[in-house]
């Protein structure tokens, strides 16, 4: 598939928003039951909620580029009986909501304390809010993997490995810029969000290599003998219906030469994972939020990489069809 | 249930493109409006078509055929374009199996050509919104054309008869009898999108002279002795009938 830049950044974008989101829920949630240090709402969880609302909106008009009539997407919420991309639609807007809310909560500190259990345990009513949010984050996430694997004859596509890199990458990203925000709003959450950004990002590099290795394996079940009917281990294209390409080439071959889709694979590989944790460890080590952001921007590069290669890697069927580009 | 479709004779298409050409012409002349056309007497012309015709060489020369391949939507029965929109602005009308796009709904997010495996749709890049084969649904119903013409524009241009339209649902219709007797097949079937359109393969017509229609064995010849054969005496086929 040709890989649009609109997605490439609505889908990165989203994944660091969501990801951040979880990760502040999950400082408070601890901190509810005393595991961490409460932080500071208005500095912490409010400038971090609206942050992750930064990100989603950010990931929102980079979809607006993908659309050729915006004006009418209100129109696109309609079939979430059928259509994942439409339930991502819904989904989207409703995260961005339970995260405003969150955030604003915070920052204003309109929070009450709902209950206090006997050991201390305190249950906030942004809590509430925020277990709201986690459900849309992982709705999303589940939405946005499944445009993709849902269709069966991209088989690249078409695995539930699909799903768990999107939640995991995304989620990995989204805990780096945690960690390198607390590093300037809370450092005493510096270690906890650290820690946990390196755990995600291994189980992202298990995950993300097996569907590498998956894909290199694939057979792929359409032939050109399927395509066309003939029964002849050779066939050959002598034309395609078009002298100047149509659409048909244009949005479904990315076009690049066979080097720079190969190396770009290792450029991925190495910007996603060592590097970032390289400087993860360097961060946390001399306590810099500069390296902790530098890893972040770091591994955020190297996911738009990551992105490009998911999407250039897909071969669609309908290429069979034009085996003579 | 009714479902219209067209059926390809690849054993007489010859690959000439009138039904490209004039596919395109009626539906640009439609109430839809135009069909996107860049460059089309410059370099590299392009522009957006319901129905394209490519040309496959099959075999290693000498022994190569050419087949010509029409290439349009195939209005599959479960057709995977449609639940996908997120919109829809892509429909499958229950009443004839026609598939459509619904162009003041689409938002031209072009996720339902990701999910035909044909890459039968094209995204028109002027208007902005996903176009495929409407099976001319704005002429074979259209009661102020005489009933003749009330026919896909590309079947009715194409000089060899290789493009047939009808009801594939109906045993007896002129589709139905051709895919069940000579040997229609969908494409990709592996997908199990059921393609209502269907192709017609190649056929060969052989002609098998086998020797002894070249050489009688009952040859009156032999009467006078030129073959080598049975004795003289014996009657032979011609001796005992009255040809
Ligand atoms: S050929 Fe493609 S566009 Fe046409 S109905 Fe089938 S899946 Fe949909
Ligand atoms: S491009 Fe149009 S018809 Fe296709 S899925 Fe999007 S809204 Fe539906
Ligand atoms: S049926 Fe009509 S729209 Fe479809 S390929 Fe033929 S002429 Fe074009």
């Amino acid at each position: 598939m040709h890989p649009a830049f609109s997605v490439i950044f609505l889908t990165t974008l989203i994944g660091v928003g969501q990801g951040l989101f979880l990760a502040l829920f999950t400082g408070q949630s601890y901190s509810a039951v005393e595991l961490l240090p409460s932080q500071d709402s208005t500095h912490f969880y409010g400038i971090g909620g609206f942050l992750a609302l930064l990100f989603l909106i950010g990931g929102l008009i980079a979809s607006v580029f993908h659309l050729g009539h915006p004006e009418r997407a209100w129109r696109a919420a309609t079939q979430w009986r059928t259509s994942w991309l439409s339930r991502e639609v819904i989904a989207l807007p409703l995260l961005m909501a339970l995260v405003f809310v969150y955030a604003m909560m915070h920052y204003f500190a309109w929070d009450t304390v709902l209950f206090t259990s006997g050991t201390g345990a305190r249950l906030q009513a942004s809590l509430v809010v925020g277990t709201l949010g986690v459900i849309a984050t992982f709705a999303l996430f589940l939405c946005t993997g499944m445009i993709y694997a849902c269709i069966k004859f991209l088989q690249e596509w078409a695995s539930s490995l699909t799903v768990i890199n999107y939640l995991l990458l995304g989620t990995a990203s989204g805990f780096f810029f945690a960690t390198a925000f607390s590093a300037w709003a809370a450092p005493e959450l510096m270690r906890f969000y650290g820690i946990w950004t390196a755990i995600i990002t291994l189980a992202a590099l298990v995950t993300r290599l097996a569907s590498l290795i998956r894909n290199n394996r694939i057979k792929h079940k359409s032939s050109i003998q399927s395509a066309i009917g003939v029964r002849h281990t050779k066939i050959v294209q002598k034309s395609q219906g078009a002298m100047g390409g149509s659409y048909n080439t244009r949005e479904y071959l990315h076009g690049a030469p066979i080097w720079m889709f190969r190396s770009i694979k290792w450029v991925f590989l190495v910007l996603v994972f060592p590097v970032p944790l390289a400087l993860l460890w360097l961060g946390l080590a001399q306590g810099s939020g500069a390296l902790l952001l530098a890893g972040f921007i770091v591994q955020y590069i190297g996911l738009l990489f990551e992105r490009w290669f998911f999407f250039a890697q897909a071969n669609h069927p309908q290429n069979i069809y034009y085996g003579a580009v | 249930m009714t479902q219209l479709a067209l059926v390809i004779d690849l054993n007489v298409c010859v690959g000439c493109s009138a039904c490209v050409t004039s596919c395109k012409e009626w539906n640009t002349s439609g109430p839809a409006g135009a069909m996107s056309d860049d460059n089309p007497y410059g370099k590299d012309p392009t522009g957006t078509f319901f129905n394209r015709v490519q040309t496959y060489e099959v075999g290693s020369f000498p022994m190569t055929e050419t087949v010509h391949f029409p290439k349009s939507c195939l209005h599959c029965e479960d057709a995977p374009c449609v639940p996908v929109c997120p919109t829809g602005a892509s429909y499958k009308r229950p009443e004839d199996g026609i598939v459509l796009v619904d162009y003041d709904k689409c938002i031209g997010c072009k996720y339902c050509s990701w999910a035909c495996p044909y890459g039968a749709r094209e995204f028109d890049e002027h208007e902005k919104v996903m176009k495929k084969c409407t099976l001319c649904v704005d002429r074979i119903y259209d009661e102020s054309l005489p009933e003749s013409e009330r026919k896909p524009a590309c079947v009715l241009a194409c000089p060899t008869n290789a493009r047939l339209f009808g009801d594939v649902h109906e045993p007896e219709s002129e589709v139905s009898v051709a895919i069940r007797e000579e040997g229609g097949y969908p494409l990709m079937p592996e997908w199990g999108t059921k393609p209502a359109n269907h192709y017609l393969p190649r056929r060969k017509t052989r002609m098998h002279i086998h020797e002894d229609e070249l050489v009688r064995a009952d040859n009156p010849l032999k009467k006078e002795e030129r073959g080598p054969s049975a004795p003289v005496a014996e009657p032979t086929l011609d001796d005992s009938t009255s040809w």
